[in-house]
């Protein structure tokens, strides 16, 4: 059970003109602006639910993964996860965790991924039958047989990122933050990425939170989507609440378009969260 | 303790990868260390052998700090934690159920001892090896070997304490280059790395010696060789504990400190 209520994140950004003149100027006199990345954002999660968590870029949807997974601190607002603070006694808070982040590696680079795996294993003290069970399903539900003796480095991008996920739940976590899994794989590793966490939430009612810009993910995933934009929360609802949404939003236009991916556009265009 | 048991694997994983890569390391550290042999030789000749050390001293003092290069050095190493912390990856460091400090501790001191091992056998071989006078000399004796190994013990701990010191104030600047490269600059040059402190001046010694830099590599590489020897032995262990202690205490603080303020750079 999560509760998310009314949370806020800024960042102060510094900014300058281009150029060199402006790079000196800048030597001497910052200027700094002040983000909203989340602003009073509240939602709260049931066990076992599959949300679908979508926005435009910069919209604050990583803010919002790594405060849920006690890696920032909020400036305001509480926050609740199976009875603990994610950000104080983050130690703790974090066993129960599973974090993929689609734009980073935690995987040694230069030696085979099974060996970062034991590492893995050492850092959660998963006991060895244990560990052994989660590898043996893991390896056969993503199909990593052949890659795991395979140092990092010469992994494809989508073998690697099975390997993340496979890395991200070795010691069965109740719950799993996912952003942007899929970025940058192939249709069939894509679909095998889908599967795999229908599985795993079907068989270990494990609670799952995915941010993507893939409207397929979202699709094929998630029955909640929750929709946020310029720090804002602005839909919680399934799929069809949305497909409503754009619709009205549309107003009589051509009214046709039924590719998501259309839909999520213009949606985002006329809320003006771009 | 398997934590650090693991580290220590992977580094040495890490480490028998890249074999080449070993090979090229072994051969750049018989010639660094041959030519400070001769650079030393000349200027025993110059004046007359009238130095702060015996030649024989200073040539085993050379040979063993090439050989132990990897474990006290604090310029060569652990870039990927320096990195991490630069280009945000240590996002997944911080979903870990353990603290930052310990695990990066038991991971920077893993990893220095197996790098080590790999790389002292074959320079500590061929520096037995080297004709005299540039050849290393056996431990004075039984006893002082030990003492040799205690204190080598105690200067990587207080080494890897002072780098997570470093690692801990890079959470405050957004790049690492710059703690990076006035911290470990001085501290290459304060604990005898570049010219062994015996040489160091009386008036500016006294400054080092209240340093923790003096209790790095600079104590057991002078007790191997009789160097350093008696009750200053004793004396130099007690400071080494007390740095280890103080300066473990303060990372923890700045750690503490860090962990509320941490950013995520690049999304």
């Amino acid at each position: 059970m999560i509760t998310f209520n009314d949370i806020s994140k800024t960042y102060r950004v510094s900014r300058r003109e281009s150029g060199l003149g402006n790079a000196v100027k800048s030597l001497f006199k910052r200027e700094y602006t002040t983000i909203h990345a989340i602003n009073h954002i509240s939602f709260s999660i049931d066990d076992g639910e599959m949300v679908g968590y979508i926005g435009p870029n910069g919209a604050g949807k990583s803010t919002t993964i790594k405060i849920l997974s006690g890696i920032l601190t909020p400036d305001s607002g509480t926050c609740v996860v199976n009875g603990q603070v994610p950000w104080k006694d983050r130690k703790e808070y974090v066993r129960q965790i599973g974090v993929v982040f689609g734009q980073r590696s935690q995987l040694w680079w230069d030696i085979p991924v099974i060996d970062s795996f034991e590492l893995i294993q050492a850092i959660y003290s998963i006991p060895a039958p244990k560990y052994r069970n989660n590898l043996d399903e893991l390896t056969q539900l993503l199909n990593l047989e052949d890659i795991l003796k395979t140092p990092t480095r010469q992994l494809s991008l989508g073998q690697r990122m099975r390997c993340e996920i496979a890395a991200s739940l070795l010691h069965e976590p109740k719950l799993l933050f996912l952003d942007e899994p899929t970025i940058g794989l192939d249709a069939v590793s894509k679909i095998a990425v889908r599967d795999f966490i229908k599985k795993m939430n079907a068989e270990h009612q494990t609670t799952v939170i995915l941010t993507t810009h893939d409207m397929q993910d979202i699709e094929a995933i998630t029955n909640r989507v929750i929709l946020i934009g310029k720090g804002q929360k602005l839909l919680d609802g399934t799929l069809d609440d949305l497909r409503l949404e754009a619709e009205s939003v549309e107003s009589g236009d051509e009214g046709s378009e039924t590719d998501l991916d259309h839909i999520i556009a213009s949606l985002y265009e006329k809320l003006n969260i771009m | 303790m398997k934590k650090y048991y693991c580290f220590f694997k992977l580094r040495f994983a890490t480490g028998l990868q890249y074999r080449m890569a070993s090979v090229t390391a072994l051969t750049t550290q018989l010639i660094w260390g041959l030519m400070e042999c001769l650079a030393y030789k000349a200027i025993a000749e110059a004046s007359g052998d009238n130095l702060p050390m015996n030649y024989s001293s200073i040539v085993t003092y050379i040979w063993l700090k090439e050989a132990f290069l990897v474990l006290v050095n604090t310029w060569a190493s652990d870039n990927d934690l320096f990195a991490m912390i630069a280009n945000g990856n240590i996002s997944y460091e911080l979903c870990r159920p353990v603290s930052i400090y310990s695990m990066w501790f038991s991971r920077v001191f893993g990893a220095r001892i197996a790098e080590a091992l790999m790389r002292c056998i074959p320079v500590l071989l061929c520096a037995f090896l080297m004709p005299e006078p540039y050849k290393m000399t056996l431990p004075v004796n039984g006893v002082s070997f030990l003492l040799f190994l205690v204190t080598l013990f105690l200067a990587l701990g207080i080494t890897v304490t002072f780098i997570m010191l470093v690692f801990m104030l890079c959470f405050f600047t957004i790049s690492p280059q710059g703690w990076r490269m006035v911290l470990t600059g001085a501290v290459d040059f304060l604990s005898g790395n570049i010219i062994p402190l015996p040489f160091f001046p009386k008036k500016y010694l006294f400054f080092v010696e209240i340093s923790p830099f003096a209790y790095m590599q600079n104590v057991p590489f002078r007790i191997y060789s009789g160097d350093l020897a008696g009750g200053e032995i004793y004396q130099c262990i007690l400071r080494q504990i007390f740095w280890l202690v103080t300066l473990m205490i303060l990372g923890v603080v700045l750690w503490k400190q860090a962990e509320k303020r941490v950013v995520v750079q690049g999304g």
